[in-house]
């Protein structure tokens, strides 16, 4: 009870509840924008947080994370264009919905849908909690580098037919991470004797040149579009009846979204995949899927809602980040010097509570705005892309200068910035890239100290977990290498 | 999470450009490779896994045998046509470079508030924007960002020299707000 009271009290401030506010609202209205999403919005906004208190600073971030995609269903309905790359199978049903001249009811459910995914998560992670306190302290360095290396071997698989390329830039972020001076001997690597290099290359300014500048060029050098209005009537509170109607879908989609939303590097996409797959194969009109399927909204929504909560286990027990929008977060719990980890969960439980709270409060918040506001967001959802890309260009500035003033930081950010871009218009991910760096660190400091208490290999699994780790590994790696050859066997017959 | 939709997933064929992607990335990786020695050291009396030199080598070692693949792949793979115009689409980008970089330097010069108003309002001419609505979109936009951001979130950007010819009590306004 002590531990509940401290930690509602953590959140009963005006800076958080503010800061709550901003971040849920904020982050449907960037989520409604096609072409910002989450990422771009969380790597701007990184550096102004790193002035305010963590639980100030992290409920911002949470609040855009967990809201945006309630707002990237609008466009994905009304426009059959996802706001956020996670609101893509929303489209499969959901436009059909609205061009059969039920905008309203579509819009309704993918509300309800995400709402319910979203409770659902925060119920688990209450659940879940006391499990993680007792297990993550026996997580040490050699479990956290295993969970590290689980977490690229699962970036890089989870990209179907994109294998090669995930690796590569998995890769790449590893390297990244190396440049700089060697965190124990401190010798210089990789920095051509060129001074700037010396310090490394900082994680922000890549975030912020990957998806902040390289989404701005992108919008800039492609044609402008100024999508068209579209009209919503009627109420929006009916959906919460119909997804009730459908319990069981929008219960197995939500757990789907917590299972994969833990594991790191796999997220939202799988999830939305097995819960429409899952949705479609025990529905009695399988056909209708595609068509304007309810159970096909309710399955997307649902899921894609119930990850943000789920991925914060990873981060907040072991301090493995699992996908890119939680390895933004770990820097604002870094520059604080609050270390996540199994600590965290031992010393700092009405921390954990608050976040996951304020995970609660910003889900009533941004369902009952989008309530009675989508039609004012319609407006937003028209800004042209150009445009946006100017302001996407312009805040991005911001993020990058505010950091340390640093000219040399700007240039940097561009280079990646184009390098995005590329990447971007070769439908390649830029995730790897963010994952690499940030586990790559994870991996190198947790490697050297567990190697320091290990004589031979086997030593190296000889404990419950780690094995158990190790064992998933190479499960996983097996795994894909069989369902490789069985593809490319049926490809040729 | 990857940003790429169900539809667009997964991609066996490559997308025009691929291929001097993957000559570029390859390239890159085994030039980074060949300067290991150099650009890292070996420490005595230090364990394996504990070298500086460990994790650039396997960094660029992965890359190196990723990229081999990649390339491969880009090569036995039937072209999408078309290159030279998606490559000329890539380079486009570096005007927008210039133009940030352009920004990055006069913020200092003539502050935060009139660069970015200038920014702006020339990048909408720019990209070809004329309406009354979006050039008054562009000032309040601009306007907006940086109230919120230096005078609302406090972000570090100084001020700009310009703000000396200012009266003491203005200037300090300025630099502290604008």
């Amino acid at each position: 009870m002590e531990l509940l009271l401290s930690s509602i009290e953590l959140l009963v401030r005006w800076d958080v509840i503010l800061a709550l506010l901003v971040g849920s609202i904020g982050g449907v209205i960037i989520g409604a924008i096609p072409g910002v999403g989450p990422a771009v919005a969380i790597a701007i906004l990184l550096p102004a947080t790193f002035a305010m208190e963590p639980i100030v600073g992290l409920t911002m971030l949470l609040g855009i994370y967990g809201s945006s995609m309630y707002g990237g269903a609008i466009p994905a309905i009304l426009m059959n264009t996802p706001g956020t790359a996670v609101n893509a199978l929303t489209t499969y049903d959901g436009h059909p919905i609205a061009a059969k001249g039920n905008p309203q009811r579509a819009l309704s459910l993918a509300y309800s849908a995400s709402f319910f995914g979203g409770i659902f998560s925060i119920i688990c992670l209450m659940f879940l909690s006391q499990l993680l306190a007792v297990v993550a302290p026996h997580f040490g360095s050699r479990e956290i580098f295993l969970a590290a290396l689980l977490g690229i071997v699962l970036v890089v698989l989870a990209h179907r037919g994109q294998v090669l390329a995930a690796g590569m830039l998995a890769c790449l972020g590893i390297f990244i991470n190396t440049v700089g001076l060697e965190p124990v001997r401190y010798t210089r690597r990789f920095t051509f004797d060129q001074t700037w290099l010396a310090s490394g290359i900082d994680l922000i300014v890549v975030v912020l040149g990957l998806f902040a500048l390289s989404q701005a060029f992108l919008l800039l050098v492609q044609d402008d579009e100024r999508p068209k209005p579209v009209e919503v009537g009627g109420g929006l509170f009916d959906g919460l009846k119909e997804v009730l109607g459908f319990k069981r879908v929008a219960t197995v989609s939500s757990s789907f979204g917590v299972m994969m939303g833990m594991i790191p590097g796999v997220g939202e996409f799988t999830a939305q995949f097995f819960s429409y797959t899952y949705a479609q194969r025990t529905s009695k009109e399988p056909q209708k899927f595609g068509k304007g399927a309810p159970e096909g909204l309710i399955a997307s929504e649902a899921a894609n809602n119930a990850v943000p909560g789920a991925a914060m286990i990873p981060l907040l027990a072991l301090g493995i980040p699992g996908e890119a929008l939680t390895a933004m977060m770990l820097s604002v719990f870094y520059v604080h010097n609050v270390i996540p980890g199994p600590q965290l969960f031992a010393n700092q439980m009405d921390f954990v509570l608050a976040l996951y709270f304020a995970l609660f409060i910003l889900n009533v918040i941004v369902l009952l705005f989008l309530v009675f506001s989508t039609r004012g967001l319609l407006h937003v959802v028209r800004i042209p892309t150009r445009f946006l890309g100017i302001i996407i260009l312009t805040l991005g500035f911001v993020g990058v200068y505010s950091l340390r003033n640093s000219m040399t930081d700007c240039a940097i950010a561009a280079g990646f910035g184009i390098f995005g871009l590329i990447l971007k218009r070769l439908n390649l991910p830029v995730v790897p890239i963010v994952l690499g760096m940030v586990l790559g660190g994870i991996m190198e400091i947790k490697l050297r100290s567990a190697m320091a208490r290990v004589k031979t290999p086997l030593d190296f699994v000889d404990r419950p977990i780690a094995a158990i780790i190790f064992g998933l590994i190479v499960l996983i790696i097996a795994l894909h290498i069989r369902t490789y050859i069985k593809s490319r066997k049926q490809s040729e017959k | 999470m990857s940003e790429s939709s169900l539809k667009s997933r997964p991609s066996h064929h490559p997308k025009r450009g691929d291929i001097y992607f993957a000559a570029f990335f390859l390239l890159a990786s085994l030039l980074l490779l060949s300067q290991i020695g150099t650009e890292t050291s070996w420490v005595k009396g230090t364990k394996f896994f504990a070298q500086p030199r460990f994790w650039p080598a396997v960094s660029l070692i992965g890359m190196t045998v990723f990229a081999s693949l990649y390339f491969f792949r880009s090569v036995l793979s039937k072209r999408a046509g078309n290159e030279v115009k998606e490559i000329v689409l890539w380079l486009k980008s570096l005007e927008y470079t210039v133009w940030f970089m352009a920004y990055v330097v006069i913020v200092p010069i003539l502050g935060y508030l009139i660069s970015t108003l200038v920014f702006v309002y020339a990048l909408s001419l720019r990209t070809g924007y004329r309406e009354r609505i979006i050039l008054l979109m562009s000032g309040v936009s601009a306007v907006a960002i940086v109230v919120i951001f230096k005078g609302f979130l406090s972000v570090k950007i100084p001020g700009g020299q310009l703000y000396e010819i200012f009266p003491s009590v203005i200037r300090n306004f300025m630099i502290l707000y604008l």
